[in-house]
């Protein structure tokens, strides 16, 4: 090839193309997404009233999420649901409909993740919404879940001796389970664990939008 | 297996070249050595040491995934940060080294020019690779950002963005003192990458982490960054090496000029859209996702133009690509190239979608591209290149042979294993009946075989590190003598 001015638009163009098409368009289309009332009015504005949503993550739900981050759960779980009949997120139960753009406006860093080496975690919160199951599973899945090849994150604990009286927040794990602690001891979650099942029990798809209603059972 | 000797066959003298005329060639191109010598020499090696050190990531995160409470009481070295810090090292690490060496010296060659400078370039490749290692830690530490590619902490961010300016300019700087009147295919394709990759880095650092986007526009981003890396970046240097030693190695042209003009803009035009089948059945538009599909589908095009291309270069000759090292392992990179094209494009169909998205199988086939096509082909690279810039052989056969049949068995039973559990695995998932915690144990025997079939790679990499390290030990610890032609080849040609 001679034509060198050829050769360094269409490098050029090519990926502006792309960035153009799928990106800058997608930013203009979904970037001034607002939340909204599950119904809308004759007008096409949300219902006075009415709960906005989706919602914002409580102050404490938001350290959760830093943890989720830098532990890397996204490997291994999803936050998305499909469309009832393209897959089975439906019949698993991982959530009563789709979630589309808007779910996720609010969301600093979103979440999508690409593996489901374990379930989707989308709306975790309305399906497991035991503080205890959380804390258990988190500390050894093995507990909740025999087989499990999800990795413990055990250090996110604290295993000590019992002082005056029991923490309330002690972490019950069965006397004759292989990972009770010693007797005399207790296993008590550190802020960083109390924020991260704060974080999973604020995971819930749990509301209508104007676009995507709850699917049928059928 | 018998011969490996190094490329035995360097193509025959250009006919009517009188004896004084090659002989200056031979000192053009014996400069062009020397001037890439030291930085090129620290590209390959920081490249095998990550390569090194990925690889025990890897090993751990493989381990861990089948025996969850191995090592687990370290939080640095937890699955989702392990496996991070695996990916980072052998992209940014391995990859991007690798890269650097082979994209410029094959730059300078083909431009018959010099890289002016060097010292330069070899500040350049110190400041990315502090970059990385701070990234590196950073993710293991627990600054991870969670976003697939681009899980270092963003203060790397400007570090790698600088040192990459450096690097990649010194690229374009060359191509324009070029002596040579026609530009080769592989300078196309290296021009391109040069420009492609900082455009992405900047755009995705900037539009997810700096100024996050809002909501979904993130993910689309993510993907258009990430598939891109090794659409626009991989690919291209790994193709322009391929058209470069594939010909050069046989001492015979490519076989079709047009064939790879059409190759080259039919990647250049599709592939940058496919990343969004990463994304089918997500909360993000349907155009969208039909545009990655169509794209990836259309990537049959350049894919099957550049394997016809290869072919018929190669027909004929497979004895001479068996006995020499480069090409052995870079005919076994481009014939995964073919594989892993097509097998991605049936992947972003959504009837098979459905069954291999969010499945190991994904996994396996990353490895398919990253590994089976790009590594090996930087492998069979750095074999070539090497005793050209250091006037030096490879010392031993043996380790070589070790080297590619590891690799080559590891991997292919590596993406064997991933496609067969994946498959099974969404199969599975799809069919609500089958509880979750059968669908994961069913996935555990082939967890088990993928790290079997990793340790056989490790040895493939130990093997090419060690020979590495003799090589460049001083001549009485090597067994052959270190004239480079002792295996009859002319290392400059
Ligand atoms: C190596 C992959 C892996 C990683 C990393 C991982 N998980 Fe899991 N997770 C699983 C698997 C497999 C299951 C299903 C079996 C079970 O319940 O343990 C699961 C189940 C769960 C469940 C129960 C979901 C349900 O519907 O039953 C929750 C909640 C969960 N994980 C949260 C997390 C969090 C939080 C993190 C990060 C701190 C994390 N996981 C990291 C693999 C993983």
């Amino acid at each position: 090839m001679k034509n060198l001015p050829t050769l360094f638009l269409g490098i050029f163009f090519a990926l502006a193309f792309s960035w153009t098409g799928l990106i800058l368009s997608s930013h203009l289309f979904l970037g001034d997404l607002k939340s909204t009332t599950a119904t809308l009015d004759e007008q096409g504005n949300p219902v006075e009233g009415d709960p906005l949503y989706p919602l914002k993550l409580s102050g404490i739900a938001r350290e959760g999420k830093q943890v989720y981050i830098d532990q890397g759960c996204v490997y291994c779980h999803s936050q998305q649901i499909r469309t009832k009949g393209y897959g089975a997120d439906f019949e698993r139960g991982w959530g009563e409909r789709q979630t589309v753009a808007r779910d996720y406006i609010y969301q600093e860093r979103v979440m999508l993740g690409t593996m489901r080496t374990g379930p989707d975690l989308a709306n975790v919160g309305t399906r497991l919404s035991s503080v205890q199951w959380h804390m258990q599973h988190l500390y050894e899945p093995q507990i909740t879940s025999p087989g499990s090849i999800m990795p413990p994150y055990s250090y996110l604990f604290e295993v000590r001796e019992i002082g005056s009286r029991p923490s309330p927040n002690a972490v019950s794990i069965p006397f004759d389970s292989p990972y009770a602690p010693p007797e005399g001891w207790e296993v008590v979650p550190t802020p960083r664990a109390e924020a991260l099942v704060a974080y999973l029990l604020s995971l819930r798809v749990d509301y209508e939008l104007p676009e995507m209603k709850f699917s049928e059972d059928d | 297996m018998q011969g490996t000797q190094p490329d035995i066959r360097m193509p025959p003298p250009p006919p009517g070249l009188s004896q004084v005329k090659r002989e200056a060639e031979r000192a053009k191109l014996s400069e062009i050595d020397r001037s890439m010598r030291v930085a090129g020499l620290l590209f390959v090696l920081s490249a095998v040491v990550w390569l090194m050190v990925g690889t025990v990531f890897a090993l751990i995160a493989s381990y861990k995934m089948h025996n969850p409470e191995y090592l687990a009481q370290f939080e640095w070295l937890t699955f989702g940060r392990v496996r991070s810090a695996h990916l980072n090292t052998m992209i940014f690490g391995w990859g991007n080294n690798a890269i650097f060496c082979v994209a410029l010296w094959l730059m300078a060659r083909l431009s018959r020019s010099q890289v002016r400078h060097g010292g330069f370039l070899v500040l350049a490749g110190i400041l990315w690779n502090m970059g990385v290692t701070i990234g590196v830690t950073g993710i293991l530490s627990g600054e991870m950002t969670s976003v697939e590619w681009l899980e270092m902490p963003m203060e790397v961010a400007p570090i790698l963005a600088l040192s990459y300016a450096m690097i990649g300019v010194w690229g374009i700087v060359t191509f324009s003192h070029r002596q040579t009147g026609h530009v080769y295919v592989s300078q196309w394709y290296i021009l391109a990458a040069i420009f492609w990759f900082p455009w992405l880095y900047t755009v995705a650092q900037v539009m997810i982490l700096f100024v996050p986007a809002r909501g979904v526009v993130q993910p689309i981003t993510n993907w258009w960054f990430a598939h891109n890396v090794l659409g626009l970046w991989l690919t291209p240097v790994s193709l322009a090496s391929a058209y470069y030693l594939i010909p050069k190695v046989l001492g015979r042209p490519v076989y079709s000029y047009y064939l790879s003009v059409i190759g080259f803009w039919a990647l250049a035009l599709f592939y940058n859209w496919a990343g969004i089948h990463h994304l089918i059945g997500g909360p993000i538009p349907i155009w969208l996702q039909s545009a990655g599909t169509v794209a990836s589908v259309m990537m049959t095009i350049p894919v099957i133009v550049v394997a016809i291309n290869h072919h018929m270069t190669v027909i004929g000759s497979f004895g001479t690509v068996w006995q020499s090292p480069t090409l052995r392992f870079v005919v076994f990179g481009a014939m995964s190239y073919t594989a892993v094209s097509l097998i991605g494009s049936a992947m972003a169909l959504r009837e098979v979608n459905v069954v291999t998205h969010f499945t190991h199988f994904t996994v396996g086939h990353a490895h398919h591209g990253v590994y089976a096509f790009f590594t090996m082909i930087m492998f069979g690279s750095i074999y070539f290149i090497l005793p050209r810039l250091i006037r030096r052989n490879w010392p031993s056969a043996g380790l070589i042979s070790i080297h590619f049949w590891s690799c080559a068995l590891g991997i292919t039973g590596y993406v064997v294993a991933l496609s067969i559990g994946g498959w099974i695995q969404g199969l599975e998932m799809n069919n609500a009946e089958i509880p979750f915690m059968t669908v994961v144990r069913n996935t555990v025997p082939w967890l088990t075989a993928r790290t079997i079939f990793g340790i056989l790679i490790t040895v493939g990499h130990s093997a090419f590190f060690i020979h590495l390290v003799w090589m460049l030990l001083p001549e009485r610890f090597r067994r052959v003598p270190s004239s480079y032609d002792s295996f009859g080849a002319d290392p400059i040609a």
